[in-house]
């Protein structure tokens, strides 16, 4: 059993392990800062979830798994305001992602029409 | 005082779990120590139910797991985009309609799509989210509004019209 729960446990580590490069890769070969921050995105969902996952499996059922759990709430909670703060600032600051498609006719939630022109 | 109460009672539990200490005493300090926080945090005025939804706590059991798979899927095809040595990236930026009544289920649905990988949304106001997705296939699955009617569900209780 003990051996199950560790092939396992280390199956999820080494998955976390792999995304985290995987988006580390990504924020390297994306072309604009928009397009990192999606790259970003797989580190701390998929990169921090699975390694979470490990981890708890590892810490079995004790105190450390909650606190664990605590964490992953917390990443999963404060990390979206964080990119969301991020995009919306560079937006306002003048940056305009590189687009393939625009969808939006200019017009963003929350800019008038006139000064987007 | 139902929001007080139950603010109280998760403070403690999590105090509770932090602190691995169980003797009388520091059960005693930590519970007055909660109520403290609870009380200066209903000075602020931030003890409703907006900034602490217990209600939503019931359908969570079942939007969470909803929400990782999303973010698994979701997460493996941008990987794929990564790895493959093209780069079959479309940026696209969209506006969605968000049908939720709230602030709550509004929020929820705007950190539900920057979670997940492959979208991003840069800027809400009122029933409208700009969203910034890395393929233009995202952006139509998003704009179908599956994760809207899912949302809505989670913040209503109901099946949205």
């Amino acid at each position: 059993m003990e051996q199950i729960i560790d092939i396992v446990s280390w199956v999820f580590l080494i998955a976390g392990g792999l995304f985290c490069v995987i988006g580390t890769v990504g924020m390297m070969r994306m072309p604009d800062m928009f397009t990192r921050l999606h790259a970003a995105s797989i580190v701390d969902t998929l990169g921090m979830g699975f390694l979470i996952v490990g981890m708890v499996l590892q810490a079995g059922f004790t105190l450390v798994a909650a606190k664990l759990i605590i964490i992953a709430a917390l990443i999963l909670l404060t990390s979206p305001v964080a990119t969301h703060a991020l995009a919306q600032a560079a937006l306002h600051a003048g940056l305009r992602p590189k687009l393939d498609h625009d969808e939006t006719g200019g017009h963003i939630a929350g800019e008038d029409a006139s000064s987007n022109s | 005082m139902l929001y007080f109460a139950s603010a109280v009672i998760i403070t403690y539990f999590f105090w509770l779990v932090l602190s691995g200490h169980y003797t009388l005493l520091l059960m005693v300090i930590g519970a007055v120590s909660s109520l403290l926080v609870v009380m200066l945090a209903s000075r602020m005025a931030v003890v409703d139910r907006e900034g602490h939804p217990i209600d939503l706590v019931g359908r969570a059991i079942w939007f969470w797991p909803w929400l990782v798979w999303q973010i698994v899927k979701s997460g493996i095809d941008v990987s794929r985009i990564i790895l493959s040595p093209s780069l079959p990236i479309s940026p696209t930026l969209i506006n969605v309609r968000a049908t939720q009544k709230s602030a709550v289920g509004l929020v929820t649905y705007a950190n539900s799509i920057t979670l997940t990988p492959g979208t991003v949304s840069v800027e809400v106001e009122g029933d409208e989210i700009t969203v910034h997705a890395i393929t233009y296939a995202g952006a139509q699955d998003l704009a179908e509004g599956d994760m809207d009617r899912t949302v809505s569900r989670f913040e209503g209780g109901r099946r949205a019209q």
